[in-house]
Parts: structure tokens; sequence; C-alpha cells
């Protein structure tokens, strides 16, 4: 007997949605944070389908008709970058074809693109700051808006118009060619993301997330001050750099409620500075956390269900990352022990994850069946758990990612 | 201003007065060699402390700031001084190639450093070819090989079987380390040993010149 995609998919839906709410589903979920694994698997390289929309929807569907999860990833808002980080000469990432070779992920290129003298200037306004200190630095198409007067400043006839001179300065023209392609390229991601939100819909798949945000202090770290700086400011600067962070919590709320307007619920949030190592307890406490609560807080009180991955390990943070709205989270982790999570946070956060990468890319079937059985047995029970590999399973062996799932079929029935 | 006072103020992480200390301390005459002996000891207690868990990645890159500046303030008194440090042993670190990744590595090489160890850093995505080149030049006791994605795990082993097709394997102790590096990427790789920070770089290769790794 078998099902139609629609079938499929209110099944998939539920499995995932009832484990979410800690509920007890037909059997544990599988889902898979795929990567560029899709391109490795479809045997086309990573600099192909990150700038031919075809060849990406061709690798990511071949691959859903192979792997039966439960959910599918869409790569379009993050990975079919090449055409428009080409056309604004976007300076963050080093990519396929673009400082990386042909079949490499994409890497992140850490910097201090905002100078910790800067503060009061983003403080006083980001999106100014960003627009004519930040772009011109990640932007190298961009560069000439550095020389513009603020556009705050453009209030009426009596202040402010002759500041539109600024838009004939030397480079700027290029500033509105290199914009339009830009626009040309946002507008076809768009298109290939509604396309393949259909095209998955059709297979039977419901979407993993369908918005993205981060916490606070990381956009502030990953992006403005590097990692080092973030690091240095909780010394140097701690004032500015909490004043920073709660400027930045309305952007990534409204960043993040974004995605009710496209009709999503479940939005994406990678962390990366709050991990165990990374700062004690104490930093956690008073430059991480708040912000970070308050945007799931706010997500959540909006009907959103946030979905935060956990990089790296934050065992020791276990006791205060619970306080959460229970059955409103997902918590994705990566190194931490999940067993222990359970335990302590298991009653009020659905648990997802952790099948290692080392045991996904160097193990073998049997090796990574076992890890899954025991994750199902242990943190699967009572529900609220969705099996998942612990980071992007790019590089993983096929066979090793079918392991898991025939996992959660075989020994992850609840009735 | 005494010595006693900077390792105090260097390993509680107060810039400022640690700056001053040294400051104070250059003002008065004092024997430069001392007051590099007081940040060394007051890293000794950073590195205590990180390894203890008191201490995260912050502090230790404050502890490195505060050595650096401290380091360039009595640059000009220790070029007049001799130059004969003690070294424990010489390590060569570096990102595998694929990899860009550096602030690991970064926080590695200064522990080594301030631990008395002779560290050449190769920098970020280095082939195996340049290892080897290194490892002949420098003639070090230990290779530490850093990265943090999975396509890490094939270039660490490239590094390894390249060490090995040199004929250099035997005289040098390969550990890895970074993201998702673990026992089985140890094993997968042919490393010796696997670090989860930058106090098990430094615990390793003292390990290694003592003679307690076989």
């Amino acid at each position: 007997m078998s099902q139609s995609p629609q079938e499929l998919f209110a099944e998939k839906e539920a499995r995932v949605d009832t484990a979410i709410a800690l509920g007890v589903p037909d059997r544990v979920p599988v889902t898979c944070m795929t990567g560029f694994f899709p391109a490795y698997y479809a045997k086309v390289s990573l600099r192909d389908v990150m700038y031919d929309a075809d060849k990406m929807i061709a690798a990511w569907t071949q691959t859903l008709r192979d792997f039966d999860f439960d959910t599918a990833d869409n790569p379009f808002m993050i990975r079919f970058l090449g055409a428009i980080m080409e056309s604004l000469d976007y300076k963050q990432l080093k990519w396929a074809g673009h400082g990386v070779d042909d079949m490499s992920g994409y890497q992140f290129v850490e910097g201090e693109y905002m100078k910790p003298e800067e503060y009061d200037e983003f403080i006083f306004d980001p999106t100014d700051f960003m627009i004519r200190r930040y772009w011109p630095r990640i932007f190298g198409a961009l560069a000439p808006l550095a020389g513009l007067p603020p556009l705050r400043e453009i209030i009426t006839y009596s202040m402010g118009l002759a500041n539109f001179a600024a838009l004939g300065a030397p480079g700027m023209r290029e500033v509105g060619l290199a914009l339009i392609k830009a626009a040309d390229a946002g507008q076809q991601m768009g298109k290939n993301a509604a396309q393949f939100a259909g095209v998955i819909k059709e297979m039977g798949f419901p979407s993993t997330y369908q918005g993205f945000t981060q916490a606070p202090f990381d956009t502030l770290s990953d992006y403005f001050r590097g990692t080092l700086g973030g690091m240095m400011d909780m010394f140097r600067h701690p004032d500015q750099l909490m004043a920073a962070t709660e400027k930045m919590l309305p952007i990534m709320l409204r960043l993040g409620l974004s995605t009710k307007q496209r009709g999503g619920t479940k939005v994406f949030i990678p962390l990366h500075k709050g991990l165990d190592g990374f700062m004690s307890n104490d930093q956690f406490l008073r430059f991480y956390w708040p912000s970070l609560k308050a945007l799931i807080e706010g997500l959540v009180a909006e009907g959103l269900i946030p979905v935060v991955l956990w990089e790296g390990e934050c065992t020791s943070r276990l006791e205060i990352i619970g306080d959460v709205p229970a059955g409103k989270v997902v918590y994705h982790f990566e190194r931490t022990d999940i067993f222990k999570a359970k335990e302590i946070i298991g009653d009020r956060v659905c648990l997802k994850g952790n099948v290692p990468l080392s045991l996904m890319v160097t193990g073998g079937p049997d090796d990574v069946k076992a890890y899954c059985k025991k994750l199902i047995e242990v943190v699967g029970k009572g529900g609220g758990f969705i099996l998942d590999a612990a980071a992007p399973a790019d590089d993983a062996k096929p066979e090793n990612l079918q392991a898991m799932i025939q996992a959660a079929k075989e020994y992850g029935r609840y009735a | 201003m005494s010595q006693q006072q900077l390792i105090e103020a260097m390993s509680t992480i107060k810039e400022q007065e640690a700056l001053a200390i040294a400051q104070d301390m250059v003002k008065q005459g004092a024997d430069p060699f001392a007051i590099l002996e007081a940040c060394k000891q007051a890293m000794t207690i950073v590195g205590d402390n990180f390894a203890k868990g008191v201490y995260f990645l912050p502090e230790l890159v404050m502890a490195g700031q505060i050595l650096m500046q401290i380091s360039e303030l009595i640059k000009p008194l220790l070029k007049e001084a001799s130059s004969d440090k003690e070294s424990l042993g010489r390590v060569v670190v570096g990102t595998v190639e694929g990899d860009i990744h550096d602030i690991g590595k970064d926080i590695v090489v200064l522990m080594l450093e301030v631990n008395g160890f002779e560290v050449r850093d190769l920098g970020i995505d280095v082939p195996a070819a340049k290892f080897v080149e290194a490892v002949r030049e420098f003639d070090p006791q230990v290779v530490a090989l850093s990265g943090f994605l999975t396509v890490a795990f094939d270039n660490m082993k490239k590094t390894v079987e390249a060490l090995k097709e040199a004929g250099l394997r035997d005289k040098v102790k390969v550990q890895i380390g970074g993201g998702q590096i673990d026992e089985e990427i140890r094993r997968y790789t042919g490393a010796d040993d696997y670090g989860l920070d930058a106090m098990e770089a430094v615990s390793f290769a003292k390990k290694v010149v003592a003679g307690g790794v076989q």
C-alpha cells in the first residue's frame, strides 16, 4: 500500500511536530542537516550547485528520493549564493571556485569588521553604521558607500535634499549597477527557494525550517567584532558590548518573526560563541543568555518554534538553558552530552541530534546504527526527540545516513 | 612595584593594572628578564585555571594580549641583554590544507610558546608537503595539526602519511585538534594523540619531550 505525497507529508509533519510538543509520535522522527551532502552524493561540484539552480534542485531532489528523512532542508537561501556574492564582491566567505576548490564547502573569513571605537556609532544608529561603515567593508562593490552622508539627515525640503549630491560621487554609478545585479540575483534566489519548497511538498516532505536568525551576541561577534574581539570586549568594553547586544535583539527578533509572513513556523538559530570553553557561566549569564532567551521567548510568543543548534558543547550550561517555554523549542546538540540533557531539560525542550560526524564520515553503518539505537532508547524514551546528525553531514558516507534512517524505523517505533 | 604584584594583576586579567606595574618596573630599572619571568608565572597560573575550568578562552586571549603588550614594552631592553632562552622542545603547528580556521591554532601556538616551546607556525591551509619540509628543517619533537572542518580529517590523514613516506614519522609525535576531532578521528588519521584545547597541546608536548609517549 503506497501513500500519496499528501499523506506522507501529513504523517511526517505530525511525527516531527508531536516530538517538538514533547509528545509521543508513531516513531522517532529522523531528519538530517544535510549541508552540501546532496552535491557530493549526486557527484556534482559545489561550485556548480552554488551557481546553477537546476543542478542544485536536481541534486537535492535525488537525495530526497533516496533518503527517507522526515523533513527536507531548503538550500537556496543559505547555499545558492554564487551569483549574489559575486555581484557584490562579498568578502566574508571563501566559496567553491572563489578561494577554495570546486568541491569544498564555503568557509567564513573571520575579521574585525567593526573596530571597538566604533561601538558608539553602531549603538546610536545601527542601520546607518551598517550601510556606511560595515557594508563597504564586507562588500567590495559597495565600498563607495563609505563616502555617503548619513541618510537619516535627508528629512525634508529644508533638511538634507542637497545630500543627494553625494550619490553623484565617483564610483556611485558602479554601486548602482552592482545593486541591480544583486537585486536580480536575490530575486532569483527567492524564486528558486519557493520553487524548491513546492517540489519537496509534492514529494511529501515538510521543510526543516522556514526562517533564520541568530543570537544577538553571535551576530555582533561573528560578523562585526570577530571571535577574539567579542572575547576581549567582555573585559575592555563590557558596557558597550551589552548596549550593542541589546540594540541587536529587536533586529534579530524581527528577522526571526519574518518567518511568519512567509507562512512558516520554524526558525533556525545556529549558536557559536556561547558554548563551553568560549566563556564562563558568569559571562554567559551576563553577556549571552539574556538576549538569546528574550529572542527565543519573543519568537514563541508569536507562535513560532525556535530550532536552536548548539554547536560545539554546552553540557555545563544545561541547567541555565532549560529555562524556556515548555514544548515550544527544539535544541539540536552537537557535542553536548545529550543523555544528560535528556535528564535535565528533556521535560521542557525537544532534543535533536547528535550522531557524531566522526562516525558518519569514518565509521561504518553498524557503528552508526549502534549509536542511534542508544540515542533512541535513552533520549527517545517517552518522546520529545528527533534523530539527526550532530552537524552538517556534508561528506558523510551515504550508507551511514541510510543506517541512521533505518535505525529510526527499526528501533524507534513507540507503539 | 614588584614581580609579585605583576603576577597577581596579570593572572587575574587586570589589563590596565598589569601594564601600569610593568611600566613602573621598567622605569625603576628592573631586570627585563625578571619581568618576563613574572609574565611566565602568571601565564602558568592562567593555564592552570583554564585546565581546571575556572578560566575559559576569553581569559586565555586576554592574558595573551597582556603578555604581548608587556613583551613590546621590554623588547628594547632585551636586545641589550643576551637571548639565551632555554627551549623545552620544538613543535611544528599548522591548520591542514583546505581549512582556513586559525583562532584555535593561534591559541595553541601562544600557550606552547609561553610554556617554553619553540614553535614554527606554518599558518592555515597548509599542504602536507609543507609540513614534511618543516619537519626536515626544524626537527621538531611534535607536529600539531589543526582543523575545524570535516575536510580536515582526510588532509590530516594525508599529512601523517606524507610524513611516513618521507621517513620522518618515527621522529615525531603527531597530535591533532579542533572542531569535530575525537578518538575516532585520531585512529582514522593515524595521529598519536588528539587534544580538546590548548592546554592539552602543552601537556602532550611536555610528555613527548620527557619521553613519556611511545
